[in-house]
């Protein structure tokens, strides 16, 4: 059974009561615990840096040469906060509805309240430690509105959000490494979990890890009275996603096969606004911030196949679909609506750009409408069209030049000329390893943080909330539980690594790298990860039905017989060896694959990002089935292609689930 | 924009680990399309020599959109290739045309030892952080957001430096290998700030000590760091740091 160990007692006093209750470790006993934070994202550097402070041996591992690199990095947009700073109705409760109604009521209560309530204290943290949120003339800090929401509580630094609130978490990070509290380990990567049995309760608990020295090669035991992953998500099983290149599954994949069950797999975000893909040797796709729908206008043409330049076709022949088919919300709607109603504009041939799978991203009307009111505040009367576009662009270029800038890049054209070209691409991943309210796996000592878990965002992410919840979870969530377990673990000491149990694991990960090695066939490891980045997308994409995933499961399955039985590897395994990592990792990427499919099967509702063709209503839109689906869907592994289904239920005590609409 | 396609020759430096001496190799490589970007053609390249059974180029490379700091290369004589204000994996093919020669190297400098052919160790940087590149706030401590406003001035010039993404472009286009720019930025970023103000003395005197032991050189101005810095980080910033330097070293009380 799950014990999602939410306390009881009202929702808005839970983790209040929690808090006040929960089991304390003393100041001398946390000297003698050991914990091991994999991931130096923002909730593995927040974790580390916490947890260091308070006085617990750390050990941390990131795969990247410093920690500092984590993906984490490149998120643009802002960071959420019921603050209220702008005095425009905000508030902790309204924060907390936006993202359970935002999650399409697929997410935990108590867990996003919690994440709402602690929003406040994240702001004041990362200015204390001196990240340079944007700020008015007054003095005090900027805030602005983003997709979905009514009110502007996004905290920002230009469009370098997630890179200022990591280099403060990771600065605090490094401040205890210095201090001897955490010990960092860089490219390194987990391959495994160990579990031993604890002599008192009988019970298999998380006692370390099995980590590969990415330079020479060399396996390491560690030891760890309890195990954090912070090891993000998993959106690269698609192959091209806005994740970096070396972003996996490994960690959370390994602790899934050791115990720890898998929560909602298939809901995975497609984020609306990316840069499309050029051709086939395309490695990775780049986001456009979101905060680009605020200003921009989203269309096709009204003709299908038109091949005219956007400059040539007039206004009455083009078809702005999102603000005509909802008209409440606009280019505003949330990212999975955004998402389909692209790919439907695609799929029935109005696509533009050579591919035919984009969409244009429009700012001549905005540049029109900013260059007016700057004519109108320096007094300039009837201004020519030319010193109106002039005015605006100006305008344009202040707010969103760097993302204006990075388009040019990629694409070579100039965004303030032509429309943008954007497509929906693999962005963010919403399921996770399953956690309860203490951020605990079903493995005992085994913690999920970030990303990793699958706990606050339902069905669909809102902007600006991913980062909000990878800080919480590590400044302000774990300190807490984390106790509440340790508490008991006062009296372990420290575990040899010559224990049975670490010798077997470690004996386990070598003989797989030696398999893997051994091979010597004659495909890449890259045209594997395409191949199955080709099935999830196609078939377990932005639409899914059941024939497309029953006929993933088995390609997937042939797919991972043929990695197994020629994948080519080269180089050795004592040394620096970039491929044989990707290895590693695309095997665990094709099995999670398969599960992903079979999550999306048997969820035969739309909800979030995950849309079954079976289930909509008349006009196209989700329908989501709450009487037989609202539920989390946690799985449990068995064995090869065999898992599990354990169902949490969702209760909504407070936000009472209604149908979303965005009309 | 028009498309392309360009054969091309690669001189790419090769080495096994950090104890191998290490030389160039040249590679030809044909139908490169101008929408690629550079890390793509390197792609191709490798998947073409584990084909023919050879080992593929090392190099170190995560987020592909700029901002992790990540990518290193040297190339034609220049950090992150010809473009302004660009990262290598931010550099497109369009920069290249038809029977053009490419020279691709690690960044050289003592204090980033290579660890296998375009791949080189950074940690230096990290150890100069540890050595003051924070503001010792533990969590929980904060007073609220705005309880201290910043002058907006400042705010943004903190901003401007903490841009940098510690890919220490700045230290392999200096002829002396000096980190002053990467230093600089740090020390600007926190001193810049209000909440930076108590420590501020003993960070830039113990950053500097720091960089100074992992040998890196020593700054003579030329600029070239900021000729290359990816992220437009300013030279202002040194000359920041000098003042805080001399003035942490007359009147710090030790």
């Amino acid at each position: 059974m799950l014990n999602s160990k939410i306390p009881a007692g009202q929702l808005d006093q839970k983790w209040t009561e929690y808090k006040g209750h929960c089991k304390l470790v003393n100041p001398a006993n946390k000297r003698k615990l050991e914990v091991i934070i994999i991931g130096t994202g923002l909730a593995g550097a927040s974790a580390a840096a916490s947890l260091g402070e308070l006085g617990y041996k750390v050990k941390a591992f990131c795969f990247q040469d410093s920690p500092r690199r984590a993906h984490s990095i490149a998120a643009q947009g802002g960071i959420n906060a019921a603050k209220n700073y702008q005095n425009d109705g905000d508030s902790v409760f309204r924060l907390f509805y936006d993202t359970i109604k935002g999650g399409d009521y697929r997410a935990r209560e108590a867990n996003v309240h919690r994440l709402a309530e602690v929003s406040a204290n994240i702001i004041d943290q990362c200015v204390a430690q001196g990240v340079p949120f944007a700020r008015e003339y007054g003095g005090l800090l900027s805030n602005r509105s983003f997709g979905g929401t009514q009110v502007q509580r996004t905290f920002y630094a230009a469009g370098q959000t997630g890179q200022q609130l990591l280099i403060g978490a990771y600065q605090a990070l490094e401040r205890q490494v210095a201090l001897g509290n955490v010990a960092m380990y860089t490219r390194h990567e987990m391959l495994e979990i160990v579990k031993i049995k604890d002599e008192k309760t009988g019970e298999e608990k998380c006692r370390g890890i099995i980590a590969r020295n990415l330079i020479t090669g060399e396996l390491e035991r560690h030891f760890g009275h309890a195990v954090l992953l912070c090891s993000g998500g998993y959106g690269n099983v698609f192959y091209l996603s806005t994740n970096a290149m070396g972003s996996n599954v490994t960690a959370a994949w390994k602790a899934h096969r050791k115990g720890a069950y898998f929560g909602n797999p298939c809901f995975t975000q497609i984020h609306p606004t990316c840069i499309p893909v050029s051709g086939d040797h395309q490695s990775k796709l780049t986001l456009m911030s979101e905060s680009l729908r605020n200003d921009g206008r989203i269309w096709v043409p009204k003709k299908q196949g038109d091949n005219r330049k956007p400059s040539e076709i007039p206004e009455e022949e083009r078809d702005y679909y999102l603000e005509r088919r909802y008209p409440a919300f606009g280019n505003l709607v949330p990212r999975d609506v955004a998402s389909r109603a692209a790919k439907e504009r695609c799929d029935a041939g109005y696509g533009v750009g050579s591919s035919k799978q984009a969409v244009y991203l429009d700012y001549a009307a905005a540049i029109e409408r900013y260059g007016k009111i700057e004519c109108g505040k320096l007094g300039i009367s009837n201004p020519s069209k030319e010193v109106i576009r002039k005015h605006g662009v100006d305008v344009v270029k202040e707010k969103y030049g760097n993302l204006f800038d990075m388009y040019e890049k990629i694409t070579g054209e100039n965004p303030y000329e032509v429309p943008m070209r954007i497509y929906p691409a693999v962005h963010y991943t919403m399921g996770g390893l399953w956690v309860d309210y203490e951020l605990m796996t079903t493995v005992p000592g085994l913690y999920a943080l970030g990303e990793a878990n699958f706990s606050d965002h339902g069905a669909n992410r809102l902007g600006a909330s991913a980062l909000m919840q990878g800080l919480a979870d590590g400044y302000f969530v774990i300190p807490y539980t984390i106790g509440n377990y340790l508490a008991d673990e006062i009296r372990t000491n420290a575990i040899p690594t010559d224990h049975p149990a670490f010798v077997q694991a470690e004996k386990d990960v070598r003989d797989r790298i030696e398999k893997l090695m051994s091979i010597k066939g004659t495909q890449s490891v890259e045209s594997f990860h395409k191949r199955l980045g080709k099935i999830m997308w196609d078939k377990c994409g932005m639409a899914r039905n059941e024939k497309g995933l029953q006929e993933a499961i088995k390609e997937i399955q042939q797919l991972k017989k043929e990695f197994w039985s020629d994948v080519r590897i080269p180089g050795g395994i004592h040394e620096m060896n970039p491929e044989l990592d990707k290895a590693n990792r695309v095997a665990d990427f094709i099995e999670l694959g398969e599960l992903m499919c079979k999550d999306a099967l048997n969820r035969n509702e739309s909800c979030g990002g995950h849309f079954r063709e079976e289930s909509q209503t008349e006009d196209g839109e989700a329908d989501r089935k709450d009487a037989l689906y609202s539920y989390v869907a946690a799985w449990e592994f068995k064995g090869e292609s065999d898992w599990q289904l354990h169902k949490e239920d969702l209760i909504f005590e407070v936000a009472k689930p209604t149908q979303r609409s965005y009309k | 924009m028009e498309h392309y396609t360009m054969n091309l020759t690669l001189k790419v430096w090769r080495q096994k680990n950090s104890n191998d001496k290490g030389r160039f190799e040249t590679y030809q490589v044909s139908d490169i399309s101008s929408e690629m970007s550079f890390l793509e053609m390197f792609d191709v390249l490798n998947e073409r020599l584990i084909k023919e059974g050879k080992d593929p180029i090392a190099f170190d490379h995560d987020c592909r959109e700029g901002i992790c700091g990540m990518c290193s290369m040297y190339i034609n004589g220049r950090p992150h290739g010809p473009w302004h204000a660009n990262t290598t994996c931010q550099l497109h093919m369009r920069a290249y045309k038809d029977g053009d020669t490419i020279v691709v190297e690690p960044w050289r400098a003592n204090s980033f030892p290579v660890l296998k052919d375009l791949v080189v160790d950074r940690a230096a940087f990290d150890r100069i952080i540890q050595a003051g590149g924070y503001i010792s706030a533990n969590t929980g401590n904060a007073v609220d957001a705005n309880a201290m406003p910043v002058e907006k001035e400042k705010a943004d010039a903190a901003f401007a430096a903490a841009a940098c993404i510690g890919c220490g472009a700045c230290v392999a286009a200096c002829k002396n290998s000096s980190a002053m720019l990467f230093l600089s930025a740090k020390v600007s970023h926190l001193a810049l700030l209000p909440q930076g103000e108590p420590e501020r003395k003993t960070r830039v005197l113990n950053m500097v000590q720091q960089m100074d032991k992992e040998g890196f050189g020593s700054c003579t101005f030329t600029e070239a760091c900021e000729a290359v810095c990816p992220k437009e980080i300013s030279v202002t910033n040194i000359s920041r740091l000098n003042k805080e330097y001399l003035a942490a070293g007359l009147s710090v009380d030790k």
